[in-house]
Formats: structure tokens, sequence, C-alpha cells
């Protein structure tokens, strides 16, 4: 995507900082999911499909409602469905499932391609086609299971916030067309005060856990969520208390001062995972056929 | 709907029921969800599967399928015992008062006059009781007299305790309780509760009941004519409201007036029998607003037949059509399917040769998929308007096990028209709020297909010619309809919309004074207050007179100024009747014309004249001159009804195929008038099956991802939803050796179809009347059309012949099955 005008970068991936100059004082932007009163329709994930251009899947029903069984490279926005035994019957928890653009992502701090994952200082976390080299240690940096290798391309994919909307002051296209308004877009705090409402209501409707979710073990996302069961984000397919993994940060807070450079940094992702794992292979799609593979 | 789309904000409680709102109606459903974000609404939702909508409400209770009537009547008992139901807009605004005839009876399943032979009612002793001095209908104020509406429906509605609740419907007494509950806490005038329903209570043998026992329900609560109130009907398709307002079914001409039958040989005879009289000329009269309809059907003709439609030869009423008997979809198919062979069900000529067909597809929507396809192959040819090649048009090659004859046997002549999609062409949708809202075409129809107008102008205009060249039977229909479009084979739809709303053919004058002109000849009708019963107005509906006036074309107004704040929007499209907002909404105030809740006031009385929403009554009539429903002939909403087929208050019958005895009355199980019916249907085909072999209950429904019969031609959706499948209880599931993903079969007594197992908790095992009884269901979007790679059963195949008496709709939503597992992998 490269540095989208207007917008500043806070922060690249195999770089000691990015170029923010701190100067403009832009807010943070935040997209705001309300599982409470999602319906599941996946218009958001055909919003995403044709606003990004991306190919038709090929999916068979396997005994769910849910579209296929994880993201892939080429379907960045993917409603979950789980059922819960809850109170006696049944809760039916659906959640959108995409990039949480993380105050502080793990897949950038993985990342040894410099520039390839970049933060711009809105809180978007985009990626640089032009610069990721396709190694996929973005993969287990993410504590959510997001960014995705295409084969085809032989580089990572994933949620871009619709940066390319967002930049001319568009809301991003999933939220467009969601029919309820259980998804909403704007800065971060004014949403959070509104989640904070919902909660409120929520807890008084009889959802006494109910509640935000915004992981401070990777700072904040600028996707936020709100749980009728803020108690059990694993019900939704979240972890309970997500961090960035310890080797990850490791290799970012221990290995870059010690100076490794943007490039060597690179070439040691790329031999290391070629020498572990070999060749990347796409996520598990043997219950898709066709797609992006 | 009796209220509209963005109404529903306003109410206080939602329930949903006999419909999955969030599922087929996603974008109309963001009101709901408004209502609750914004006033706390409760959400009440009661389904037999725990769906999209569940998953959002507040209150869930499921319900074994078919059985809603008891619930609703549950309910109506718990207000009428607990005092929640609204007395004051009960004694004023429905018939609770009112003495029926000491004639009406109900005992063990039937109502007085019930003929065994039949298997129809004679309605006549569900009457009104006439005063024998004044001659007006005779009411009790004080609503005690044994006799009365009130206390007529109190001693029906007594045996549906919670306990019998929980017997016939399977919902756990608790649960049906609080239901009741948050349902009868705005069974007062400071809260308001709506109802939204669809498919789910239309399609039954007892679908117009289940509609009726809402409606006593919402009336006993005062919510109809309120704003946040009402009993709303959403419709399946984003013009079938429009289909429906201009004659959509054979029963009915534009404007929901009478098709006309055979033995009403002359208009006037027509008209004595249409026009309802009422007796209510007492200190609360009835306006009786259909006294017009001369006026409506006279303006019709004159529409039809323009200048050739005069006094003299009755505006042309012998041209019109006759019905010698019931050409609703089962019916029709049964004369196809039978041919000439006697002892058909519908009509007493033979079976039709031809069938045209546009903008449907029968195959799929009829319930019998194999009698369908069979009486398709009984046809010379068939004429099909669409855009995809659709099961119908393909019938011939359907695969084998629907029962079809031999490619080789069949005769049928097929013809497929490619025609124009809905972003194809320009024209108005009606929504289910009666709004009719003009839309602009986005792109041409591809490549040689013709939008739907041009390819039925050039037919008309085809046919003309043929019957002025050669003349034959009964020219007139053909040669003197009116057809003045600009461009005759491809007639504009504004100049439609014009028509249908109809002008002045001479000069009107005032009736208050005559001196004055209201319209001058040519100009387009305001209302339809202005048409007249003499032959000076045209009008192709009267319903929606209004929408093309001198003003304009007004369902292209796009104006969002709300200065009720409750969302009337009254310059946004147009909405009949008038232009209203909100149906019978005289019901919204009080005897003195203020507003049952002043925050949601839908009209109130300012001393002159009514003002907020399009008052439902004479705009200058003070409080107390005339009743609110001014439709019925009484002036008042009915808590009894003596116009049904099937009885003036609802019971609870079982399904056509029923699971279990009735445990009300075990001798009279299914609807009496709609077994009734059945008896005509005695073809090879028309096969029902028992409980014994069919022990599970099986219900259809559609899902968010498509589109009816249509969208498995597009890939951006079967990528959402990419093929059939069977949702299944746990535990029957593992009764039967089924595991999710699997391969299932269900079979009913017409067909039997196969596909993935959807293994779910949201299907709820309940106990009913001691015993267990199992549900599944299936989604209907598939057939053998299109793309190999989603292709699947119709889900009709397994439906039976069966229907509600009063609208012949079929029984899709409850029949008899079983489930097998079945050989294939597990995907």
């Amino acid at each position: 995507m490269g540095a989208i005008q207007g917008f500043e970068i806070r922060r690249s991936s195999a770089s000691l900082r990015g170029s923010a100059t701190q100067l403009r004082t832009l807010p943070v932007v935040a997209k705001y999911i309300d599982t409470s009163t999602c319906i599941g329709c996946k218009a958001c994930e055909v919003a995403c499909q044709e606003w990004n251009d991306l190919p038709v899947s090929q999916t068979e029903q396997v005994g769910t409602y849910q579209t296929m069984p994880s993201l892939q490279a080429s379907y960045w926005n993917l409603i979950q469905f789980r059922e819960v035994d809850y109170q006696g019957g049944v809760a039916w928890l659906m959640r959108k499932d995409q990039c949480m653009h993380c105050a502080d992502p793990g897949c950038l701090a993985a990342c040894p391609a410099p520039g390839a994952i970049v933060q711009y200082q809105n809180g978007i976390v985009d990626v640089d086609p032009e610069k990721c080299i396709g190694c996929g240690l973005c993969e287990p940096g993410c504590p959510f299971d997001v960014p995705r290798y295409s084969e085809r391309t032989n580089k990572m994919a994933k949620c871009t916030l619709c940066v390319d909307r967002v930049e001319v002051g568009l809301e991003p296209a999933c939220v467009k067309a969601c029919p309820t308004g259980c998804l909403q877009f704007g800065d971060k705090d004014t949403l959070l005060a509104y989640g904070k409402h919902r909660v409120t209501a929520l807890k008084e409707g009889g959802f006494a856990e109910a509640a935000v979710y915004d992981p401070p073990g990777v700072g904040g996302t600028s996707v936020i969520t709100v749980l009728r069961h803020g108690d059990h984000p694993e019900w939704y397919g979240l972890p309970k208390d997500p961090t960035v993994p310890v080797a990850v940060s490791l290799w970012k807070r221990i290995l870059h001062p010690l100076g490794f450079i943007a490039m060597g940094a690179a070439l040691f992702g790329t031999l290391g995972h070629f020498m572990t794992v070999g060749p990347k292979k796409p996520k598990d799609t043997s219950t898709t056929s066709g797609g992006e593979v | 709907m009796t209220n509209g789309w963005v109404d529903i904000k306003n109410a206080d409680v939602v329930l949903i029921m006999g419909s999955n709102a969030a599922e087929n109606h996603p974008c109309g459903f963001k009101w709901a969800i408004e209502a609750k974000k914004v006033r706390s609404a409760k959400l009440v939702n009661v389904d037999p599967r725990f769906t999209r909508t569940s998953a959002v409400s507040d209150v869930y209770a499921p319900i074994r399928p078919g059985t809603d009537i008891a619930f609703l009547n549950g309910i109506i008992r718990h207000a009428l015992a607990t005092g929640r139901f609204h007395e004051d807009y009960v004694k004023l605004h429905t018939n609770a008062t009112y003495v029926i005839s000491d004639k009406f009876g109900f005992n063990e399943g039937l109502f007085s006059g019930f003929d065994e032979a039949t298997g129809q009612y004679d309605k006549s002793s569900w009457a009104y009781e006439a005063d024998p001095k004044s001659q007006a209908y005779s009411v009790d104020p004080e609503m005690k007299n044994p006799r009365c509406v009130f206390q007529l429906l109190k001693k029906h509605v007594e045996r549906y305790t919670p306990e019998m609740v929980e017997r016939i419907c399977g919902t756990p007494k608790e649960e049906f309780l609080k239901v009741a509950d948050v349902v009868t806490s705005t069974g007062n005038a400071q809260r308001v509760g709506t109802i939204m329903y669809a498919l789910g209570w239309t399609q039954h043998s007892t679908g117009v009941q289940m509609i009726r026992a809402a409606a006593t329900m919402q009336l006993l609560l005062g919510n109809v004519g309120r704003p946040g109130g009402g009993v709303n009907a959403l419709r399946g398709h984003s013009n079938i409201q429009g289909a429906t307002d201009m004659a959509g079914t054979f029963e009915i001409l534009p404007g929901y007036l009478a098709t006309p039958r055979g033995e009403l040989t002359n208009l006037q005879t027509y008209l004595t029998k249409v026009t309802p009289t009422t007796l209510n000329q007492q200190n609360w009269a009835s306006m009786n607003y259909f006294s017009n309809y001369p006026k409506f059907m006279v303006s019709l003709l004159k529409a039809a037949y323009g200048k050739a439609a005069t006094k003299e030869n009755q505006w042309g009423y012998d041209w019109l059509p006759k019905t010698d008997g019931n050409y609703s979809w089962m019916y029709l198919f049964d004369d196809m399917y039978r041919g000439n062979s006697p002892g058909r069900a519908g009509g007493t000529e033979p079976g039709p040769e031809g069938f045209i067909t546009f903008g449907m597809n029968p195959v799929g929507i009829g319930p019998n998929s194999s009698k369908m396809i069979n009486a398709l192959s009984k046809l010379k040819w068939m004429v099909v308007g669409e855009n995809y090649e659709i099961e119908t048009a393909t019938f011939w090659k359907a695969p084998k096990e629907y029962g079809g004859p031999d490619s080789s046997q069949i005769q049928t002549e097929v013809f497929q028209l490619p025609c124009s999609g809905f972003a194809e062409k320009d024209g108005t949708f009606t929504n289910s709020a009666r709004w009719l809202q003009w839309k602009w075409k986005a792109i041409d129809p591809p490549g040689q297909a013709k939008t739907d107008q041009e390819i039925l102008a050039r037919i008309f205009l085809a046919v003309r010619d043929l019957y002025r060249k050669e003349g034959g039977a009964l020219p007139e229909p053909v040669l003197n309809m009116t057809w003045a479009y600009t461009n005759p084979v491809n007639p504009d739809l504004g100049e439609v919309l014009k028509e249908i709303n109809g002008k002045a053919l001479t000069d009107i004058k005032d009736p208050k004074d005559p001196t004055k002109v209201i319209r001058k000849a040519g100009e387009q009708l305001a209302g339809f207050g202005e048409l007249q019963d003499d032959g000076s107005t045209a009008s192709g509906n009267w319903l929606h007179t209004g929408v093309y006036t001198e003003a304009g074309n007004l369902a292209q107004r796009r104006n969002n100024a709300d200065p009720t704040g409750l969302g009337m929007f009254h310059q946004w499209a147009f909405s009949w009747p008038a232009n209203r907002r909100v149906m019978y909404n005289r019901a919204s105030a009080d005897k003195d014309g203020k507003a049952w809740d002043p925050t949601r006031p839908g009209i109130v009385w300012n001393g002159e004249k009514w003002v907020g929403d399009v008052p439902d009554i004479k705009p200058d009539s003070p409080p107390g001159q005339f009743g609110a429903f001014i439709m019925n002939a009484e002036g008042v909403g009915r808590l009894f009804s003596p116009s049904l087929a099937d009885g003036p208050m609802a019971e609870h019958y079982e399904a056509t195929e029923a699971a279990i005895e009735n445990p009300l009355h075990a001798k009279v199980t299914s609807n009496p008038v709609s077994m009734g019916l059945l008896k005509k249907f005695k073809s090879d085909k028309d096969k029902l099956g028992s409980r014994e072999d069919f022990p599970v209950v099986c219900t259809t429904y559609r899902l968010t991802e498509h589109y009816h019969y249509w969208t498995h031609h597009t890939a951006a959706l079967n990528q959402l939803q990419p093929g059939f499948f069977i949702e299944i209880p746990e535990a029957l599931a593992r009764e039967k050796g089924i595991v999710n993903g699997g391969q299932a079969r269900v079979t009913s007594a017409r067909g039997s179809i196969q596909g993935v197992a959807m293994v779910t908790k949201r299907l709820r095992q309940l106990k009913i009347d001691g015993k267990q009884v199992w549900h599944i269901g299936f989604p209907l979007h598939w057939g053998y059309a299109g793309d190999p790679k989603h292709l699947g059963p119709l889900a009709n195949f397994l439906t039976p012949t069966a229907m509600d008496p009063n609208t012949w709709t079929p029984e899709f939503k409850t029949f008899l099955v079983k489930l097998e597992k079945a050989e294939g992998k597990v995907a």
C-alpha cells in the first residue's frame, strides 16, 4: 500500500521507528462491532469481497452457517458462528472475524521485511505487498490467527480496515453495508464510550458480564467488540488475554537493539523459516475446494 | 403492515412470531434493533428453531410448528385473567360490547353451523344481534351480557391454560409465562407493542386464524392503530405487496375488489353483493367506507375500457372475466394435472392447455413438486419469462426421482423469453409498509432480453391484431382495452402509474357547492375521495390513487423531513391508502380525541380537525361521530369476526398431517373446513402421511444469504450458502446415528430427499401431550437447474397438497416426515 497520502507511519516492520513526525494530531480510528445486535447476515462479507475485488471462493456445506472454516488470503472478513449451551437453552454467537488492528501488532513485530507491515498514526495496520517477502512469520506473530499467506501472490494478505476508503473520508465497506448498525466506524475514544453505554444497557438487560473487548495485552485494538458474555471471549473465538508471543517480543526487544539491520533480518527470517518449516503452505483448506490456494 | 418498517422503532415490545425477521428481512429488522437500543424495547421471539432472530432477542421461547394459535390464545387468556388488557380501548374501539346471535355456539371443536357433508360453515349464527327496538346493533357497554363478544371470547380462551399451552406447543410453562408477561405489559395506555409475522403464520391450514388470533390479542391490548403497535405482515419479496395490490391472485381485482363470479350476471347484482351495509346508526356510527365500492369499481372499468365503457353497457362489466370455480394455485395445478378427467378440484371447464409464467418458478414454489412437474408435462405449450433458465423451463429434464414422464413422452412446447431483472427496468416497488417507491433502471437488460412490460405489450398487440383480422368469440374485452401509451409496444411505466392513479374524464363538481369544480377534465386525481360512480373518473386501482397527481410522480419523493419525530416521513414516496403511515390511526386516540400516549400520538383532535398522521377517518368529524375502523361496517375492530370461512374466533387445530390427536377435541383434530376442501383433491399424487409412518414434524424456510429459487445462480451468494442442508436436533441425530456434516434422508408421503445434516442445539427437544415429538427443518433455495456445483433437492417435493381454507395458501410450514441416516461422505 505504501505510505498513504495524509497518513503518517507510526511504526514500520524491521525498522527502529516509523516516519511519524507526531506533528499532526490524528485520532486513532476504530471499527466497533456489537455482537449483541449482529444478525450474522454476512452483508459485511460480501461488501468486503466486492470492494476489495477479491475472487469468489468455492465453498461447501459442511454442517454450519459459517461461510468457511477460517479466514483466507482472499477472504478477510468472516462471521464465525458458534452454538454454546447457555442457561438451559442455547446461545448462538456470531462474531465478525477480521484483523483486529492491534495497537502493538504482533505481525508487525514479527515481520523481518522493512516496511512490509506498517502502522499508520491513526492505528490502522497495513501491508505493503511490494515489500512483503512472503516469509509468513507474521502468522505466528498474530495472537488472533489473522494473516494469511497467498500462494497465488506469495504475499501476506488481510483486512486493511479499508484504508483506501478511510483515506478519503469513507467508512470501511463492511460498515457501509451493515443493515443493523452493529458495525460502526469512527474515532476510538468515542466508540469506546458508546460501547460502554451499550454494555450498561446489556447489563440491565440481564447480561451481567457484558463487556467491550479491547485487550490490553496487545495495547488495545482498533477493532473493538461488544460481547454479551464478556467473561467468555473464547465462546466467540477470541483469546481471553491475547499477547504478542514471547519469541516475537524477544526478537523485537532484544535482537533489534543489538543492531540487526533490516535486510539482515529479512534474510534471517526467510532462511530461518525455510530451514525450520520449509516453504509456506496455505492455511488448512481441507474443507474448501479451490478458492485462494 | 398496519404500521410500517420505521414505526417498529416506536414499540416497547416487539413480538416476532411466525417470522424470522432478522434472517429474511435484515434491512427492515434494523428498526427492531433501533427500538431495542433507543427505547430499551424487549424483543420477544417465539419460533420452532432458535434462529438468527432469536440470537439477538431478549426473550426466546420454543414452540412446536403449527401450534401458534394455542400459544396466542394462551396469552389472550393470561391478559383477561390478570386484567393486563387496555379496557378503555377495548370498550371504545372493538366489538367487545356487541351482542352475538343466540344461535351461536361452539362444541367439541366445531362452531355452530357446520355442515359435515360440504365441510363448510353456514355463518348466519355468527351474526351480530340487532336490537329489537332500534334495529341497530345490540350492545352491552358493561360487557356483562354472556352473549357479548367480550364474554364469548373469555369463555372461548378459558381452555388455553399455561398447562394446555405446554401440552400442545411443547413450550415449558415458565417460558410461556415469561413471554405472556412481557407481551401483556403493553395492555395499557402508556405502553405499546407490535407484532412482526410472515409466512410462518400464513402457510398453515390455520394460517388466517393465526393472524386473527394475533389481531384479537393486539386489539385486546389496545395496540392497533397506535404508533409502535399493529399487526405487521412482512412481505417476502421486494414487490409482493404491489403484486397483491394489483390483483396478484385470481379472486381479486386491483384494489382488492372481488372478481365477479359467473352467476353475478350484471353490475348491479355484483355491487349489491359486494357493497356492505351497516346497522350502525347509533351514537358511534360507522363511516362504512366500503359503501363507496361502486365508485371504485366503475372507475376501474373506465380505466380498462375507456370510451367503450358506457352507462348503457354497464361500463363494460360483461367484458370482465368471470370465475366459475377456484383458480388458486393447488386447484389450478390439479386442473392441469388431471386434464379433462372428471372430479377435478377446480373449475368445470377442461384443464388448461397452455401456461404463461413470468417472474416465478412454479416447479419450485408449489407444494408437491412431483405433481407440478407432471402437470406441466400435460400442457401443449408453456411460455416462461425469466432471466435464468429455471427449473420450470427445464421441467422436462427433471431428475428421475421426481417421477415425471420420460422426456421423450412429453409433448409440451416450451418457450423461454429472456426477461430483464429488477435492476434492468424502472417502475415501483411497494414494500411491506405499503410505500410505493419508484426505482430507476441501473443498467440495460443484456443481449436480447426485454422488459416484462414490453413482452406483455407485444403479446397483447399481436393478439389484438388477430382479433381485428380474424374476429372470434367475444373480441370486445381485447378490442376495447385502453392502450393509450406513447410507445404502445413498450409502455413507459410512469404512464402506467399515472393510469393506475386515475384522472377526471369530465369536470368534477364539489358536492357541497356544485358551482365549484374540484377537478378539471383530464387532470390527475388527488385521492380516492374524488372517485365517482357515474363514469366521470377512471382509476386502475383506487387504493393507489394519490400516487401520481397533478404534483407529479409522488413515488419518486425522497424528502426525509419528519416533523412528527416518529419516523412517518410523509414526503418520502407514497404510502397507500392516502399517504397514511399508520392504518386505523383513529384508535391511537381516546374518546375525546386525545392520544393514549402523548409522547407517541398518531392523530389527535385539535377542536376542528384531526392532526398528525393522515387521519384514517373523516378529517373534520369530531370524536364520537364515527367508529375508528371505517372499513368495517360496524365501525369497530373485531375480537370476533363473522366473516372468515373457518370460525369467528381462532381455535387450535393440528396441521393437516397431524403429529398428535388434538388434545382439545380428538374428534376434530385438524381444521374441519380445510379438511373438507381436501376431499376434492383425489389424484394419485395427493397423498397424506400418518404419524405412525412419518413421526417427525418438518418445516421449511429461507435463509438470509439467498433469495427464493433465484440466487443459486449467483456465485457470490453460493459462496455464502453453498448448498442444501437439513437441520436436526442433537439428540435425534444421536438416536439415528447421524453426524454433523454427514448425510441424512427425509421422506414424506410424497417424496424423499437427501442432504448434508446440520446437527444443532438450536432445535429443542419438546414434550408434546406427554410424548416426545421431534421437529426438523430445511431451507428451500435449491433445485436441479443452474451451476452443477450448487444443485440441491426441491424442498417442496415433500410438502403436501393442504391449505388454508380462506386464502388457499399451501401448508408449507408443518408436515410429517421420517428421518434416516443416509450413505455418503462426511464433509
